[in-house]
């Protein structure tokens, strides 16, 4: 919370990290100023890149109490405007999700070894990066909870499936690891309702702890405020939702 | 979210890049979530030089109505040109 008398300090900055298979990629790091203990998050961004808007929201978190690392995991595509190598990954059929996995997986093993974290890391993602917190969660021991925002393609077609997307994220619903909280919009084409139907009865089928909160006149992205897809009321109430379900996770239960 | 519906195909032209022109070796061609236009989703033509790096390109991002305005037109015009006896 913020109060107008107390002190406040953030670092942003770009570093270095390795992956889970010691490969060094860049990453965009977060964090209050002050001796902690903070939470960590790992933050993963969606299809059109490692861009503006998701520094925006690793220094949000950070604002919120979190040290937060955002891992570009383009960065083997090479470099350029976020926009020029988000394009070339597009023509690329995306990112393979192994990849992907291993550079999340070196990111939270990173704030876990931070001096000051207090022993709780969380995931956030949306758009790709919300199908990637799903497989995340589910397939890296390691994190306490996971926010996935609009991730289509967690329900996929046997047609879909290929060897970057081998297997469907809610094939992994078993293995699920830590609570789930999902933010989805009632008009999203990908997920569908129906989609999200299907992943609520897959983690009810197997006890896992969830929730999951749909808007009605939204549709993919409503966070983004730069886009027409924009919802200011769903998009305030969906940060609080998430803060809160990120407080009871990472912090009160430290 | 992303479809990850995309298509290469090799052309040869040139483009006018934030550089100035280059030579066009690649389209990228995908109906995906565009960067600019106001849609959740478009036909995105990406006319690249691979060879040249990432900043070698050219973008485009079109409604399906517009995009299938543009196919023929295209066509109409190289048939046109073809009945005129202009093709090279």
């Amino acid at each position: 919370m913020v109060e107008t008398n107390k002190y406040e300090g953030m670092l942003a900055e770009i570093i270095t990290m390795s992956t889970k298979n010691g490969e060094l990629i860049n990453a965009y790091f977060a964090r209050p100023l002050g001796p902690g203990p903070f939470p960590g998050i790992v933050i993963v961004h969606h299809m059109p890149g490692w861009d503006e808007w998701y520094r925006e929201t690793t220094r949000k978190f950070a604002h919120h109490g979190y040290a937060a690392l955002s891992p570009n995991l383009y960065f083997r595509t090479g470099h350029g405007t976020p926009e020029n190598v988000a394009a070339k990954v597009r023509a690329e059929g995306g990112i393979a999700d192994d990849q992907a996995l291993g550079d999340l997986e070196g990111a939270m093993q990173y704030l876990r070894s931070l001096p000051n974290n207090n022993g709780k890391v969380g995931i956030f993602g949306t758009c790709s990066g919300g199908r990637h917190t799903v497989l995340a969660a589910c397939r890296i021991d390691g994190f306490d909870a996971a926010v996935d925002c609009w991730g289509g393609g967690v329900v996929m077609k046997e047609e879909d499936l290929s060897p970057k997307r081998p297997v469907a994220p809610i094939d992994y619903t078993k293995d699920l690891s830590c609570p789930l909280l999902g933010i989805f919009g009632e008009d999203d084409t990908s997920p569908t309702l129906e989609q999200v139907a299907q992943h609520e009865q897959e983690l009810k089928k197997h006890g896992k702890s969830f929730e999951f909160q749909t808007y009605p006149d939204a549709g993919h992205g409503f966070f983004y405020y730069h886009r027409p897809n924009y919802r200011q009321q769903q998009a305030v109430d969906g940060w609080q939702k998430i803060f809160t379900f990120l407080e009871n996770h990472l912090k009160l239960a430290s | 979210m992303c479809t990850l519906i995309t298509k290469q195909v090799k052309i040869d032209g040139s483009g006018k890049g934030s550089d100035g022109w280059f030579t066009l070796r690649e389209a990228n061609v995908s109906y995906d979530h565009p960067f600019n236009a106001p849609m959740e989703h478009a036909l995105n033509l990406d006319f690249v030089n691979e060879a040249q790096g990432l900043d070698a390109r050219v973008a485009v991002e079109l409604s399906e109505q517009a995009a299938r305005a543009l196919v023929d037109t295209i066509l109409a015009v190289l048939d046109e040109a073809r009945d005129g006896g202009h093709l090279e």
